[in-house]
């Protein structure tokens, strides 16, 4: 984890479908292409979701996990 | 295959206005364009001195969903018009007010949010839905 180069955390506790894929829109379209940004989210659905976006966008899901209630996310910009 | 999503919004109910949104907004994420037709209680939710008022649940809410949708809004829950805003900026979403509910309702185009980008006929609606699915709330 320690050695990924993130540009970016957006921080979507809290907040519910489908304003977690809504913030990582936002915040990807920040950094340059090639770069990641993670997003931390609560909604459970979001597992899902982050999975059909990526495959939608052509942004990479590159590291996901889930601690305590919580979903983390590493995208990286196509 | 046609990847825009046409929403016609017939209802004016803060919950089916929501459900709207989510739609829009997800789309919107997905990079997927969005066209919306507004008809009827739907387009008077639209009404710049309206739109952020109570419009109420659809009848089946009862009282129990009344409180499950205040206690959501009291925990920060975006709104529909927040959602809604929020999925323009970030995408391609085009907003029509039907002009025949326009003109059932006396409206015109001055008397709505500036989020609605024009009024159009219904079959304006179809040609620029082309090949994607159409959805109606």
């Amino acid at each position: 984890m320690g050695n990924l180069d993130i540009k970016l955390r957006v921080d979507a506790s809290g907040l519910s479908c489908p304003l977690p894929i809504l913030k990582a829109t936002q915040g990807i379209k920040t950094v340059a292409s090639g770069d990641l940004i993670e997003v931390i989210a609560t909604d459970p659905g979001s597992v899902k979701d982050f999975d059909a976006w990526a495959k939608a966008t052509g942004n990479a899901l590159v590291e996901q996990d889930a601690t305590g209630g919580k979903f983390r996310f590493v995208l990286r910009r196509k | 295959m046609d990847e825009t999503i046409s929403i016609v919004l017939f209802s004016g109910t803060d919950d089916k206005l929501q459900a709207a949104a989510v739609l829009a907004a997800g789309a919107a994420a997905l990079g997927r364009p969005v066209k919306f037709f507004l008809q009827y209680w739907a387009l008077a939710a639209f009404r710049a001195d309206q739109i952020t008022a109570d419009h109420g649940l659809a009848p089946e809410a009862g009282a129990a969903g009344r409180a499950a949708v205040d206690a959501a809004a009291k925990a920060g829950h975006a709104g529909w018009v927040a959602t809604l805003r929020a999925a323009k900026e970030l995408g391609e979403v085009d907003i029509q007010a039907c002009s025949a509910s326009m003109d059932i309702l006396k409206l015109k185009q001055s008397d709505l949010d500036p989020m609605v980008d024009g009024v159009e006929g219904v079959a304006a609606f179809y040609i620029n839905a082309g090949e994607g699915q159409i959805v109606f709330i």
